[in-house]
This record gives C-alpha cells, structure tokens and sequence, in this order.
C-alpha cells in the first residue's frame, strides 16, 4: 500500500495538513462560482503554477489527471453537444483545476498528517461524546486490517478453489466475512485485556 | 461503543478496501466506474447494522481521502472527491446506513427478498439521486442529462445488489452480529 506523497520542502509541503485542507475546501468552493472561460483558465494555470511552487513536474500533473482523463473528453465532446463548445472548455478547465487542486495536498501531504489533522480536526466534537481516542484505533487498526484481509482472501480463494467454487463470488465473500468477524471477537478481546480506555473509566 | 464494535467498523473498513481489487469497468458518456467496492457499503450496512456500518464505510472515505490508493483502480486522495464520482463515494455513507437501519428493522425475518429490496432502495434509489446530484454540479451538465447518463450503472448495481442479499442472508444465519449487543 503506497501513498501517492512525495516528500519535499517547499512552502506548499512545509504548510500544515489542516489549513492545506481547509485551503482545498475554500478554493474548491469558490471554483464553482467560475464559470466563464478566463477565469477557467486562470484557475487551472493558477493550479498548475502550484504543482511548479511545490517542486513538482508536469508528470505529477499528467499522474493526477491521467485517471479521469477519459471521463474529461467524454463529458467535454458531451457538454459541447449539448451547451456549446465555450461551455464545455469552460467545464473540463473547472474540473481539471479541481482536481489538481485536490492532488496537490494528496502529493504534498503526509497520509499519517492528513489522518491527524483530520483526529486534530475531530478535538471539539468530544464534547459532544466524541472519543477521538476511539476513532485514531480505528484508523491504525484499519489500516493494519488491509493486509490481513487481503491474506484470508487469498487463503478463502484457494480453499474454494480445491472445492472447485472459485467462480462464485458468494463462495468467496461469505467465508471470508465469517472469518473476519470471527477474527474480530479475539481482536478485540486482545485490545481489551491490554486495558484499552481503561484511564477513561 | 465498545471495543468490539471499533473493531468490527475497522475490519468492515478494510474489507471495503479489500473489495477494490476486483478489476473495475468504466462505462462510456459519464464514466463513473462501476466496481464490486459498492458491495462494501451494503455489507457493511446488513451485517453491522445502521451505526457501525456507517462508520465503517466514513473510515473507509477517510482512509481514502488521506491519500491511500484504496479505491478500485488503485485511486485515491482528495481528487476523487473532487471529480465527478465523488458525490457516489459519500453516499455510500448514506447507503450503509439505510441498508442497515432497515435490516435491524426487519431483522428476525429476514430473508433474501426482503434483503434485495433494502440492498435496491439503499444501493440504488438513495445512492443515485445524491451521486447524480454531484455530476450535475461539478460538469455543468443538467439533472436530467445527468441521471441519462448514470443509467447505465443500474444493470450492474442490481446485480451488485442481488450477490450482497445472498450473501447477507448467509452471514446472518451462521454469525447474527446485528442483535448480538443486546445479548451481551
């Protein structure tokens, strides 16, 4: 499991997870509001003048915008047909600048400092009965779980596969949703017997 | 919440993930992959319930968003939200709940019709409208234009639907997670 980071120390990788975000979700917002196809363009250069500002090429560009690239001309030729050609430059140049945007705090940032700004993010919700302490296990148990899952998969896959079940998909899913939930019950008699929250209570 | 159910939302969480290795298939015009991840939303939703399986799918989302290529396809960070999918991505939160919600409701006679009718409401009538709602609003498209487009997704989301009452049902026969609490 990798994460698309890239480590670097320009401004853009030096500023914190959290205001990144918050950064993204504004501009992300005010893109919306563009609508003509200057300001289109003024945004998706804006966006591309990033990616240069955080040491990054026009392959990080390309790797962001490679997997929806089908979609763009798709929705491009579609949204021309339908609105005119100014409108759809117009659109896949707002979607485009969009999801720079968005990549750029992906490649800048962290995967553990996005998941703490995000526990950071959560504080004032405990208050409101939130425990944070809860959700940071079940971001570092999840994350452990990817690979231990993956593994009874592929164990379940081969045991139906000497069964000759290897085709059915309900074959596959119901062990393997069985396993994982037995699986869980020691799991969490094993968080529990190390005293877990136990300060809390 | 006890431990045991942080541990059940995790493991739902990750076995989501685990479903992105099946190959996805992107249909033309709109282009929003369809894969058998969206199964997770309904399992998680039927075998946890309203609650947990809700949580276990916004870990999931979070897990995404920070930039782990956990999505079929190997995707993943804020650009997904961002493009035109990503309105389908938070529903699924939506999805896992109401699948779940009913289940409880209707959990002592459970059987796959009934489960294929929450798995259709859920997977399809609450999810569509939302995820529609988002490609409208990030392409310029119209509603309708759209919904038009998105159609195409209903041939195999039934099917997704239909493989996740099976398997729903079978887990609730051999491992009942949704009225365990109340033993306990």
């Amino acid at each position: 499991m990798i994460s698309a980071y890239r480590p670097g120390t320009s401004p853009i990788h030096r500023l914190a997870a959290g205001p990144k975000m918050a950064a993204l979700a504004i501009a992300g917002t005010g893109l919306f509001f563009v609508t003509g196809l200057a300001g289109t363009a003024l945004a998706l250069a804006a966006a591309i003048t990033l990616y240069f500002a955080a040491g990054l090429t026009l392959r990080d560009v390309w790797s962001v915008l490679r997997p929806l690239l089908i979609v763009m001309v798709l929705l491009v030729l579609a949204h021309a047909w339908l609105n005119g050609w100014a409108a759809a430059f117009a659109m896949g140049m707002r979607l485009g600048a969009l999801v720079l945007l968005a990549g750029l705090v992906t490649l800048t940032t962290p995967s553990s400092a996005i998941m703490a700004a995000i526990e950071t993010g959560l504080q004032p919700l405990s208050r409101f009965g939130v425990d944070v302490e809860k959700i940071s296990l079940a971001l570092s148990l999840a994350l452990r779980f990817i690979p231990l899952i993956a593994s009874v998969g592929a164990e379940v896959r081969e045991a139906q596969r000497a069964r000759g079940l290897d085709g059915s998909l309900v074959a596959l899913a119901v062990p393997l949703l069985v396993r994982t939930l037995r699986m869980g019950e020691d799991i969490a008699d094993a968080i529990d017997a190390r005293g877990f929250g136990s300060t809390r209570r | 919440m006890n431990t045991k159910d942080i541990v059940f939302i995790a493991l739902f969480a990750a076995l989501t993930a685990a479903l992105g290795v099946f190959p996805p298939f992107t249909l033309p015009v709109v282009g929003v992959p369809i894969t058998a991840q969206s199964m997770g939303a309904m399992l998680a939703g039927s075998v946890l319930g309203a609650k947990r399986g809700s949580l276990a799918i916004a870990l999931f989302l979070v897990l995404v968003a920070a930039g782990l290529p956990l999505l079929a396809g190997g995707r993943g960070g804020f650009a997904v939200f961002a493009g035109p999918g990503g309105g389908f991505l938070v529903s699924w939160i939506l999805v896992a709940f109401v699948v779940g919600f009913l289940c409880e409701r209707f959990w002592r006679n459970l059987g796959f019709f009934q489960a294929l009718g929450i798995n259709i409401l859920g997977g399809i009538l609450v999810l569509y409208p939302i995820g529609v709602a988002w490609i409208s609003l990030t392409t310029g498209l119209s509603y309708f234009e759209a919904a038009a487009g998105s159609l195409g997704f209903i041939p195999g989301d039934l099917i997704k639907a239909a493989i996740a009452a099976t398997v729903a049902v079978t887990v609730r026969k051999s491992y009942p997670l949704i009225e365990a609490p109340r033993r306990a």
